[in-house]
């Protein structure tokens, strides 16, 4: 369950240095130290990002004077001028409520980055619905909002938090069936073994996988822009008409903490594009992969620096998709609140089913055509019953380092994204073979 | 006491005090972020016993939908800035009187169960033995292949293999319910639109 850092398991890695019984109580609290400096790292990189990139834009410098040249240490500044900001509650206000808004939002875009793997094995919590887990909880995201918004006593507030309410409850779903096209592709919802998948050449990516998915990528950006309420869909707190929006009333770290759970979730939003679509922690080029798939097998340091590369390729693509999000703001303008509905409901969603049920149809009409078996021409049951009949089940083997060779030579095999998908066929047609193949896998992730 | 022990006490508490609180306080708003609180303990309770997809469906549909939905609700309905719910003494009377009965009940029946070796006899009763174990894909949590085979009716756990009998799934109920909830949401919709046109 717990993070595999350096081949072995950070618990058993502590396991000589604490008494019996304590490793896990210090492998948990390392985990929740790293991803909390993860998390706190993120906006402040980010905030320093947008300045600039919104300077350059605009035809300005931005951030300049603190910490050196290009004032990248402008977000610690302005988070010590808002810690010392008064910290300020209306007297009209429901003020438990209005305290806690911020936590909620915080919280929960904080708990999404425990089941987001950084690199292959690097992850907190290796769910094997990590996906859904990770949707289902950035989607209590918006309860902070709606708290915030309805006990600020403020009109401002209200507006802005039932717009917000509307947005990111519409946007849901789009989000949701968009994440499920490479979902369908791969056939886990483990983003894990999801990313693994796309070792091995940029044509391995999901994005390149058939034309549903590379569709399905940009369909998805824009909806993780607009459920991370960013302009041009940021209408919840468009200055011109709401002031602030929800957070109009807040001053200070309350404040400071939407707009850290604000960056903290584009950044979310973008790892999951980047492992569903575009790779994850690998880097494209096939001889690089083969070569830090190698790198990992080994032991100790090497396996680590394995490990950092892909932390590094990963980080690198999700923060080009924030910049790519920093970028739509500062460019495009924003549209009115009963356009972003309508985008939603009358083209994103229509859109985004089109492209799951023809994410689904490709591989069958493609299989159908290479003369295989496919659910057009034989129905499900029988194959079911075949399965159970013909493959007798494979005892799973002790041996994780044959099983990890195993999997490894599955995934290269696939090499033309076509066979990719026709080894997810047989995955359905032999499902207890295959169960045991990824079962090892996930056990060895772990 | 474990890890486990621990976190499981907290949860259980966490979730027996937001149900208290959204039982004793009367405002609406404080009464769902309550409800938050008390659902969400659960969910962790799920993730505690390794049921994942258990506890992110409860995040997802309960938290995230039901609990929006609700707030969304009373912020557009409501015609105070805060609206109360005053509860009768009647009222106290009667809920605390259903509510021990419930209470009675559950107790009843936990204590009438024996508890001892309960778990071999769910593996006996469930033909998890060591022959099916490719099928136990993970003790921790990794249900899901499991849920999704079972939802096709693809059950090796209960010896399917041997008998070469096929168990039903549950596709046919959750397809019928799916389409049960997609009546309910055009007929949400067309009453929604002709309020709509009459007032306007």
């Amino acid at each position: 369950m717990f993070l595999t850092l350096a081949s072995q398991s950070l618990a058993e890695l502590l396991e000589s240095y604490v008494p019996e019984g304590w490793q896990y109580v210090g492998a948990g609290l390392i985990h929740m130290a790293l991803l909390f400096a993860v998390f706190s790292l993120c906006p402040f990189f980010f905030i320093w990002m947008e300045r600039k990139v919104a300077g350059r834009i605009q035809d300005r410098l931005g951030p300049t004077r603190v910490g050196g040249r290009f004032g990248w240490l402008q977000s610690l500044a302005d988070g010590v001028k808002l810690i010392q900001k008064e910290d300020l509650c209306p007297p009209a206000a429901d003020s438990m409520l209005f305290r806690s808004a911020p936590y909620i939002v915080c919280m929960s875009s904080f708990s999404a980055f425990v089941v987001l793997p950084f690199s292959k094995g690097w992850v907190a919590v290796a769910a094997d619905c990590g996906l859904f887990i990770m949707l289902a909880i950035m989607s209590l995201e918006v309860f902070g909002i709606i708290l915030a918004g309805y006990s600020s006593a403020s009109k401002w507030s209200l507006f802005g938090g039932m717009r917000e309410a509307a947005q990111m409850v519409s946007y849901e779903i789009p989000m949701a069936i968009c994440a499920l096209i490479p979902v369908v592709a791969a056939g886990s919802l483990n983003l894990g073994e999801i990313g693994d998948m796309q070792s091995g050449g940029i044509w391995n990516w999901f994005v390149f996988h058939d034309p549903f998915t590379f569709l399905a990528f940009f369909v998805y950006f824009v909806v993780a822009t607009a459920s991370c309420k960013r302009a041009p869909f940021d209408l919840a707190e468009a200055e011109s008409e709401l002031v602030g929006g929800f957070h109009t009333e807040y001053s200070g770290m309350r404040w400071s903490f939407f707009f850290m759970g604000e960056y903290a979730s584009m950044f979310a939003v973008c790892g999951i594009a980047s492992i569903l679509f575009l790779g994850g922690w690998n880097t494209g080029i096939s001889g690089v992969d083969s070569a830090l798939t190698g790198l990992r097998d080994q032991d100790g340091a090497l396996s680590y620096l394995a490990g950092v590369i892909g932390v590094g390729v990963f980080g690198i693509k999700a923060a080009l998709g924030v910049f790519m999000q920093v970028w739509l703001r500062w460019t495009v303008p924003r549209i009115r609140i009963d356009q972003v509905i309508t985008v939603c409901l009358k083209y994103l969603v229509p859109i985004s089913c089109f492209l799951f049920l023809g994410a689904i149809v490709w591989p069958l009409m493609l299989h159908a055509g290479l003369g295989g078996r496919t659910t057009w021409n034989e129905p499900l049951g029988r194959r079911v019953a075949d399965a159970i009949h013909s493959d007798p089940p494979v005892t799973p083997s002790k041996d994780t380092d044959t099983a990890t060779e195993e999997t490894n030579a599955d995934l290269n095999d696939a090499e033309p994204a076509a066979e990719t998908e026709l080894d997810r066929e047989s995955v359905s047609a032999a499902p207890l073979r295959n169960t045991v193949i990824l079962n090892d896998a996930s056990e060895v992730s772990q | 006491m474990t890890g486990d022990a621990v976190f499981f006490t907290l949860y259980a508490l966490l979730a027996c005090f937001g149900a208290v609180a959204v039982v004793v306080s009367q405002k609406i708003v404080r009464m769902a972020f309550w409800l938050i609180i008390s659902l969400g303990s659960i969910a962790a309770l799920f993730f505690l016993a390794g049921a994942d997809f258990v506890g992110a469906t409860q995040l997802l549909i309960y938290v995230g939908g039901t609990l929006v939905l609700l707030v969304f609700g009373v912020m557009l309905t409501s015609s105070g800035p805060y609206l109360r719910i005053d509860t009768s003494p009647g009222e106290m009377v009667t809920a605390t009187i259903v509510g021990l009965l419930f209470l009675f009940m559950v107790v009843g029946t936990q204590s009438g169960v024996d508890w001892t070796g309960t778990k071999a006899r769910l593996d006996a009763a469930t033909g998890t033995t060591d022959q099916a174990s490719d099928f136990e894909s993970g003790s921790e949590g990794n249900t899901l292949r499991r849920i999704g085979m079972s939802l096709l009716g693809l059950r090796p756990d209960l010896g399917a293999a041997e008998t070469g009998r096929l168990y039903t799934g549950y596709l046919l109920p959750f397809e019928i319910i799916s389409v049960h909830l997609l009546v309910v949401l055009v007929g949400a919709a067309y009453l929604a639109r002709a309020k709509r046109r009459r007032s306007s």
